[in-house]
């Protein structure tokens, strides 16, 4: 029997959107994090930190509440998109998101946190606004980890299962992941599609995390 | 110009306890040398003046610009300062070569006025064969020139120096002093200059503020403090000083004379204005103003009698270190006549003596 590689490329293709969302908005919530003061600021962070602990059924449950058909995003996303939002790819994209995200955020907020001071003070001296401080000096110097944060991120996005199956349901050929996919082929006694896809999936993330220490800070520039 | 009045409450944080600055200075063109121990608040003012933080209280005047007033809430960011500040550590970016690191400086200066003045100052700096490559890749004196580089290309009213020649051994440090009396010939732009070395007080400062413990103690010419300390802590801090307690005992306006009882010697000394019999002084001599003698028979008169600890070579004298913590040099000369002598007499010229 052909392997059906659909759960695969559906897989990558989930974690890539959800990273390049985590990248661009969980990105601005860690420069916001590390570099303003404000209250409640280290609620907020615990809050980013929550879905990292919290069993994925849960989170699931939460985002039924919270963008299910009868909620008031859900409607919205009805409205704008024409149809719901639950049981689509859409929402396998959003379940990763929120199983990556806090990852990302944390370790980008660490990254801009840990670049010497010095530096920023040097180019304020220097007259740099604060947008050629952030473009010029911070993230160039933050890069790295950065980086190995966001592949981080990505392999934990193609590995998500409990809050996929809540929101996104386990359609084959529509919202099934990989790790959907792996679930019901063992069930299914299917061991061959099973094994395949294991070893895909272990071989991708492994050369990931090879990539992100790659990346990673290596040593510190002086 | 600058005029600065700065007050400023650190709280206690996790490794020091807290902290306040409370300094009042006014300097001219020239540089002013901010001297005084690690953690008396030299950094501090400096990063005051470059707007890293906001002081509590005061006010900070570049010539006719108000950086920060707390009364009126003028409080400029460090962008709108026009100072160019040196860092400890230089601060040249690592990701960026030379190059790109002085023309991030000079982004806001017309192109053509900015390729001409960056040529011209990497000239001066000799710094044109390595202008292409990064900081880690520099050696230490390229750093250094490049970071002052840097630091005047935007054409700063008021240059900031952190302790430029921490880290650079002797002969960098020569030509680092060069640069700077260079750059304060051809820029005549009023430099602070922190340091905790008094040598190199008095190869660079037209002035110095000797700060201590957040608060500036004495201000002058180097010479002036040199000769004459306000207080027993600017002289120990100078750490030139001999300090002895003493009680005069005798002043003559007349003759410009008097007696003061160290321990239990009595000494001759010049008059001390402003001082009255009885009172408690410290009496402050220079280690080379002292005469030292081996010992033979009684001690005669303004000498004192004193165990020898250890002698220690200096380029151009030894000094000697006694019991009780006196110091005196001696020449070579003399020295290598009694090498092995312990008891000696140390001879104080009457007229170096001076009281605080």
């Amino acid at each position: 029997m052909p392997i059906d590689w659909f759960p695969l490329w559906l897989s990558l293709r989930v974690a890539a959107l959800s990273t390049l969302i985590a990248l661009c908005a969980g990105g601005w919530l860690a420069f916001v994090l590390a570099n303003r003061t404000f209250r409640g600021k280290e609620i907020v962070d615990a809050a980013i930190t929550l879905p990292l602990v919290l069993p994925p059924t849960v989170l699931g449950y939460y985002l039924l509440v919270l963008v299910g058909r009868e909620s008031p995003l859900g409607k919205l996303y009805e409205i704008v998109f024409g149809t719901s939002l639950v049981f689509t790819w859409q929402a396998a994209v959003v379940a990763a998101l929120l199983h990556s995200a806090p990852l990302l955020i944390k370790s980008t907020r660490a990254a801009l946190e840990s670049v010497d001071h010095t530096y920023e003070r040097a180019a304020r001296n220097l007259g740099a606004s604060e947008w050629r401080l952030f473009w010029l000096v911070t993230l160039p110097l933050a890069r790295r980890s950065i980086f190995a944060a966001t592949a981080l991120a990505f392999a934990r996005a193609l590995g998500d299962f409990g809050i996929t199956l809540m929101v996104a349901g386990n359609i084959p050929g529509k919202t099934q992941t990989v790790a959907l996919a792996i679930y019901d082929a063992v069930e299914g006694g299917n061991g061959t599609l099973a094994r395949a896809l294991v070893l895909v999936v272990s071989a991708v993330a492994l050369g990931i995390l090879y990539l992100a220490n790659q990346f990673g800070p290596r040593q510190v520039e002086r | 110009m600058i005029e600065a009045r700065i007050r400023k409450q650190f709280p206690p944080a996790r490794e020091s306890a807290s902290f306040l600055l409370d300094v009042q200075f006014r300097c001219d063109a020239g540089i002013t040398v901010l001297f005084g121990p690690s953690g008396s608040g030299k950094t501090l003012t400096l990063d005051a003046i470059a707007g890293f933080y906001r002081p509590d209280k005061g006010r900070i005047m570049l010539d006719d610009r108000i950086l920060f007033d707390s009364g009126a809430k003028v409080n400029l960011p460090p962008q709108a300062r026009n100072c160019g500040y040196v860092f400890q550590n230089y601060a040249l970016f690592p990701h960026m070569t030379l190059r790109e690191n002085i023309e991030f400086a000079a982004h806001a200066i017309p192109s053509l006025e900015r390729h001409r003045k960056i040529k011209e100052l990497v000239e001066q700096f000799q710094l044109a064969e390595v202008i292409g490559r990064k900081p880690a890749e520099l050696s230490g004196g390229q750093r250094q020139r490049g970071s002052i580089a840097r630091a005047l290309i935007a054409s700063p009213r008021l240059v900031l120096l952190d302790e430029p020649a921490r880290g650079l051994d002797a002969p960098l440090r020569q030509d680092l002093y060069d640069i700077l009396r260079r750059v304060r010939e051809e820029y005549r732009t009023p430099t602070l200059l922190v340091t905790h070395d008094i040598d190199e007080c008095f190869a660079l400062g037209d002035d110095m503020l000797v700060f201590h413990e957040g608060k500036i103690v004495q201000e002058g010419r180097p010479r002036e403090v040199l000769e004459s300390p306000a207080s027993v802590d600017v002289a120990r801090l100078l750490g030139l000083y001999n300090i002895l307690p003493g009680e005069i005992l005798a002043l003559d306006p007349g003759r410009k004379t008097s007696r003061v009882r160290v321990g239990e010697y009595e000494l001759a000394g010049p008059y001390f204005p402003g001082h009255l019999i009885g009172d408690r002084v410290s009496i402050t001599i220079r280690p080379e103003q002292l005469r030292c003698y081996p010992r033979d028979g009684r001690p005669g008169p303004n000498q004192i009698p004193a165990t020898l600890q250890h002698a220690t070579e200096k380029l151009d004298a030894v000094r000697l270190q006694f019991e009780g913590g006196l110091s005196a040099d001696v020449s070579r000369a003399g020295f290598a006549e009694a090498r092995n002598n312990r008891e000696w007499v140390i001879e104080f010229p009457a007229e170096k003596l001076r009281a605080i």
